[in-house]
């Protein structure tokens, strides 16, 4: 039973890591239609930066706001800079621009910063809390983690519901002909998606940096596991990309706990595709998006 | 009309590779014209590209011969790719682990039953085919990012087969076999890697034939109906889902045999082979050659043998520190892909297209001017 708890336990903490990369893609759908694929070579710059920051500091929390700060401005120069030149273009062509980012940023972060992993500190210990005589495998920084995520997801919500700026983002991802003739700056509502998306997933890397380490190619499997959450639970909405990260993170926990770790891929693709025989579009769509 | 002599033969012929054209009817005398029969203008085709192949590969060294063969692989698993992606307008990120598929059945049929290689490639071909009906029916049910999600899920996992069954599938070592013997009748002395080009490039042959056919036929039209409008297709007649499942089959198929000549050029399928790089790099080629096209599919397999090549002897032409170096083919590929798509969003084949159509419009206007004065 008490296996059981840990298990659960793990499964959320890194759930919520993976619905803040699943985030991180939403956002960037609903604002452009494009799956960024570059989301993880994204993540792993800030992350590299606030390992930098806190070295040479030596202020842990000086590098978590500097890579909040950083994944806000590197969403922002990245939509301006590359995505503006393929959006509503081909699906295909933004795929492979985002790929060919994501080649260029782990080459630069191997440049930078060599290949050679590093390890990251968490923000509060990770020794498990002590009940009778079990020590679970959850600790204050998995509190911590839980609480960020859940913040992030409850700030965009608000953000999102009850302010001028977050109706004008709605409004031009949903119609952006008609959020433009209503006065709506477009073009600066996808970037501003692009900023808030690459945010959510800068802190994701700083959530998983303690597990993963940092290197060029150490965030390849959080990344990947944050798309499927995003499918999982539906491109188009938040909520499900909350769902489905806490959905894979505990299916994922199960089996790596139960069956070996060596399954943990093959059960997310046969969780995903289970799921997406059933709802082809994820948990959380909506009906009008099928079409025929 | 009569301006089209000045096209020479050869690069009318390879157009016809691309999504079907009209019968031609340039100014060319009519005993060099290629017939309009599509199966006898596409086995000549292939006869013709087959004698340049085998003239090249009798004066390319090892090393080049290698190459070749190389090339000759990415162009059968791209060609097919090709056709479901540009075609049929199905995106597929899992087409490396179809290839992992074809490779291990190879390696498998041959090193463990003794199959003789050629029914071996066959047989592998056909089990990749079927593994593909199962991926297609589920592929036919999603769109868009869910079809990628799903098809990214299956090149991540299936590779973790390998490591789950090690004694079925060798563990992270893969499986190796031994390398195919070129037959006693072409000498003693004939090298092993001409003899595996030979077979890579006969699978590359035989996948163009193929698809050349079948893209100008009721099923090609068929493909392109379905990714063009669904509800079009459907109205006139077409099972939608079944022609997904069909364009799947083919693209699976053509990816299992590439898998198999791959096994045979490196003698080798281990997962190391077959991770998502892989299947990113596929979809990468076909983007860059020119969607939909089969030429298009030959120029991305060129650019994905000799492009990290290229870019890695620039990076070893600068003296930098290591780290950079290292890093440096990895940043240059990168940049290559976006400038490609963001500068020509066609691809290669497309960029060909639009210098020739400027060329034969210049050609053109010429003499027009000349009949007017």
């Amino acid at each position: 039973m008490t296996r059981f708890i840990d298990l659960t336990l793990n499964g959320i903490s890194n759930g919520a890591i993976y619905a803040a990369v699943a985030l991180a893609f939403v956002l960037i759908w609903r604002a452009t239609r494009i799956v960024n694929f570059a989301a993880g070579g994204m993540l792993m710059i800030t992350t590299f930066v606030a390992s930098s920051v806190i070295s040479s500091s030596g202020s842990y929390w000086l590098g978590f706001f500097v890579a909040l700060a950083m994944g806000f401005v590197l969403g922002g120069v990245v939509e301006r800079l590359i995505i503006r030149r393929v959006e509503g273009g081909p699906p295909l062509n933004s795929v492979i621009v985002t790929i060919g980012l994501l080649i260029l940023l782990q080459a630069i972060a191997g440049m930078i910063w060599s290949a050679t992993p590093r390890s990251f500190p968490p923000a509060f210990s990770i020794r498990g809390y002590h009940v009778g005589s079990h020590t679970y495998l959850f600790g204050p920084f998995d509190v911590f983690t839980v609480l960020a995520v859940l913040g992030v997801a409850a700030a965009l919500f608000l953000l999102f519901r009850f302010t001028d700026l977050g109706l004008k983002m709605r409004a031009a991802a949903f119609e952006p002909v008609v959020a433009r003739l209503q006065g709506v700056r477009v073009g600066n509502m996808f970037t501003l998606g692009w900023a808030l998306a690459s945010l959510a997933g800068s802190l994701a890397g700083l959530l998983i940096g303690p597990q993963v380490f940092v290197g060029p190619n150490n965030f390849d499997a959080v990344a990947i596991f944050g798309f499927a959450a995003a499918v999982l639970g539906g491109l188009d909405s938040p909520i499900g990309a909350l769902v489905g990260g806490l959905i894979l993170g505990l299916a994922l926990s199960y089996v790596s706990g139960y069956a070996g770790a060596s399954l943990v891929t093959l059960a997310a693709l046969a969780i995903l595709v289970a799921v997406l025989m059933v709802r082809p579009s994820g948990i959380f769509s909506s009906a009008k998006a099928r079409r025929i | 009309m009569s301006m089209g002599t000045e096209t020479p033969a050869q690069p009318s012929a390879v157009e016809t590779a691309g999504p079907p054209v009209g019968p031609r009817r340039g100014g060319l005398p009519s005993w060099l014209r290629l017939p309009d029969q599509t199966l006898l203008r596409n086995l000549l085709l292939a006869v013709f590209f087959g004698v340049i192949l085998w003239i090249l590969s009798e004066n390319f060294d090892s090393f080049t011969n290698l190459r070749l063969a190389t090339v000759a692989y990415y162009f059968t698993a791209l060609a097919g790719l090709t056709v479901l992606t540009g075609l049929n307008g199905q995106i597929s990120l899992g087409h490396g682990a179809l290839m992992a598929v074809g490779a291990y059945s190879t390696a498998i049929l041959v090193g463990r039953t003794g199959f003789p290689l050629g029914a071996a490639l066959a047989a592998a071909t056909a089990i990749t085919a079927l593994t593909g009906v199962a991926v297609g029916a589920a592929a036919s049910r999603l769109r868009g990012p869910y079809l990628a999600g799903a098809t990214l899920a299956f090149a991540i996992g299936l590779p973790g087969l390998a490591d789950r069954y090690p004694k079925a599938f060798g563990g992270e070592n893969g499986l190796s076999v031994a390398p195919p013997t070129p037959p006693a009748s072409l000498g003693l002395d004939f090298p092993l890697e001409r003899w595996e080009a030979w077979i890579a490039c006969l699978c590359a042959l035989l996948v163009f034939v193929v698809l050349a056919n079948l893209l100008r036929s009721r099923v090609g039209r068929a493909f392109r109906a379905v990714r063009d409008d669904e509800v079009a297709a459907q109205l006139a007649g077409l099972n939608v889902a079944r022609t997904q499942v069909l364009a799947f089959v083919v693209s699976a198929a053509c990816a299992g045999l590439a898998g198999g000549a791959l096994v045979v050029v490196t003698q080798l399928a281990a997962p190391g082979a077959f991770q998502l790089a892989l299947s990113l790099a596929l979809l990468t080629g076909i983007v860059l050659g020119g969607l939909g096209s089969l030429t298009g599919a030959l120029w991305g397999a060129i650019a994905l043998v000799y492009l990290p090549q290229w870019s890695d002897d620039l990076a070893h032409s600068f003296s930098l520190s290591n780290d950079v170096q290292s890093n440096l083919p990895l940043a240059l590929y990168g940049i290559v892909l976006m400038v490609v798509i963001v500068a020509a969003p066609q691809g290669i084949q497309g960029a060909l297209r639009g210098l020739a159509r400027i060329a034969h419009a210049a050609l053109r206007k010429k003499p027009a001017t000349e009949e007017e004065a």
